[in-house]
């Protein structure tokens, strides 16, 4: 299974990359003409990213230095332990849907001085790979599209991240041992 | 988003005050606008790739093909989207990216997929509600193999890197569950409807 989830993974792109072209061809498609024209639209659309993800990676960037993150991952610190999130681990929960990067520091922190199979590690493996960045994707689809008002895309989002966070502590207890 | 991104901004100030640590926020400004750009720019060379691989597929009539597989399970989703819309094309591909781990194309299948949702949107600038479950149900980010994480693993050590496969899929699926299930009640409810 793990091999062929690898397999999968490792070949999806370059198969792509020359599935698509050729099968076009065999559908008479001008391949080149169609790539250059769909292509046109990259710059424009990596350019207008730039304001909103300018916006909210300020703020974000703000929000670390201030040490409002670690004061948030502190105060919650007591209120969590019992329910089986070690305080090494709640940062990672505070700052996944802010900083992709960041989240991955956190990661490797715990992996390194806990282990990567203690039952830590595995949490913060687990919640890392089954969440998002959530502010990132919601800065970059809605700034592409120029949407100024989430509406309630935001509390569904960080909910989402929050449901997918305890599920990431209920199945690695059930499936490891706590 | 201008009450939450002020509130931000100003919780910030407010704590480095507290915490006497206004003197890195300055450093901090700058640093994240000018990764902002890094950023940015960095996603031209996938978004002009991919946008253009996807013309082609879409001229082969690959995209309608796809998004014609799992078109019952998208109606139910995004009812407000007409049935041959090409949205539904682009929001398939981003979600299969998606599940196959390839970041890199899934950002411009969802990046196009919400500009063609805009193309419906009778109130420009404010996110439907198909726009908003949409992102909601990408930052659940369902995925089988979540590639950096397992890869972080190994390097630290790990015996089994790859044994968190299932326990991962499982509490992401529960994620894009609630995604959906709070974005259909929201839409209901049409909460953040006023700025």
């Amino acid at each position: 299974m793990k091999l062929l989830l690898d397999t999968l993974s490792t070949w999806a792109v370059p198969l792509l990359v020359a599935g698509i072209p050729l099968y076009a061809l065999t559908r008479k498609v001008n391949v080149y003409a169609a790539f250059l024209e769909g292509a046109r639209g990259g710059f424009e659309t990596g350019i207008r990213i730039v304001p909103p993800l300018t916006a909210v990676l300020v703020a974000l960037g703000m929000l670390r230095a201030s040490g409002a993150l670690d004061g948030v991952a502190r105060a919650l610190a007591p209120l969590l332990d019992p329910l089986g999130v070690p305080a090494s681990v709640l940062p990672l929960m505070v700052i996944r849907p802010l900083s992709g990067g960041a989240a991955l520091g956190v990661v490797g922190d715990v992996l390194r001085s806990e282990g990567p199979d203690s039952y830590a590690g595995r949490l913060v493996s687990v919640m890392c790979g089954s969440t998002e960045t959530t502010f990132y994707v919601l800065a970059v689809y809605f700034g592409a599209a120029g949407i100024t008002r989430y509406r309630h895309a935001l509390p569904a989002a960080l909910l989402a991240d929050l449901a997918g966070m305890t599920a990431a502590v209920v199945v690695v207890r059930l499936l490891f041992g706590g | 988003m201008g009450l939450v991104w002020t509130f931000l901004v100003v919780a910030a100030v407010a704590t480095a005050a507290f915490t006497g640590s206004v003197a890195a926020l300055t450093g901090a400004i700058a640093e994240s606008a000018g990764k902002a750009v890094t950023v940015s720019i960095g996603l031209v060379g996938v978004l002009t790739l991919w946008l253009g691989l996807m013309k082609v597929a879409e001229e082969a009539g690959l995209v309608t093909q796809v998004a014609r597989l799992v078109r019952p399970l998208m109606r139910r989703l995004f009812p407000e989207v007409p049935a041959d819309h090409p949205a539904l094309g682009s929001m398939v591909l981003n979600l299969s990216a998606n599940l196959l781990g390839l970041g890199n194309a899934a950002t411009p299948f969802g990046v196009r997929a919400m500009q063609e949702l805009e193309t419906l949107n009778p109130r420009k600038g404010v996110a439907t509600d198909a726009q908003a479950l949409f992102a909601a149900m990408n930052t659940a980010s369902l995925q089988l193999v979540p590639a950096t994480v397992i890869a972080l693993r190994a390097g630290a050590g790990s015996r089994a890197p790859a044994e968190i496969l299932g326990a991962t899929l499982v509490a992401s699926a529960c994620g894009v569950v609630v995604a959906v299930l709070v974005s259909k009640l929201l839409a209901r409810l049409r909460i953040g409807d006023s700025p």
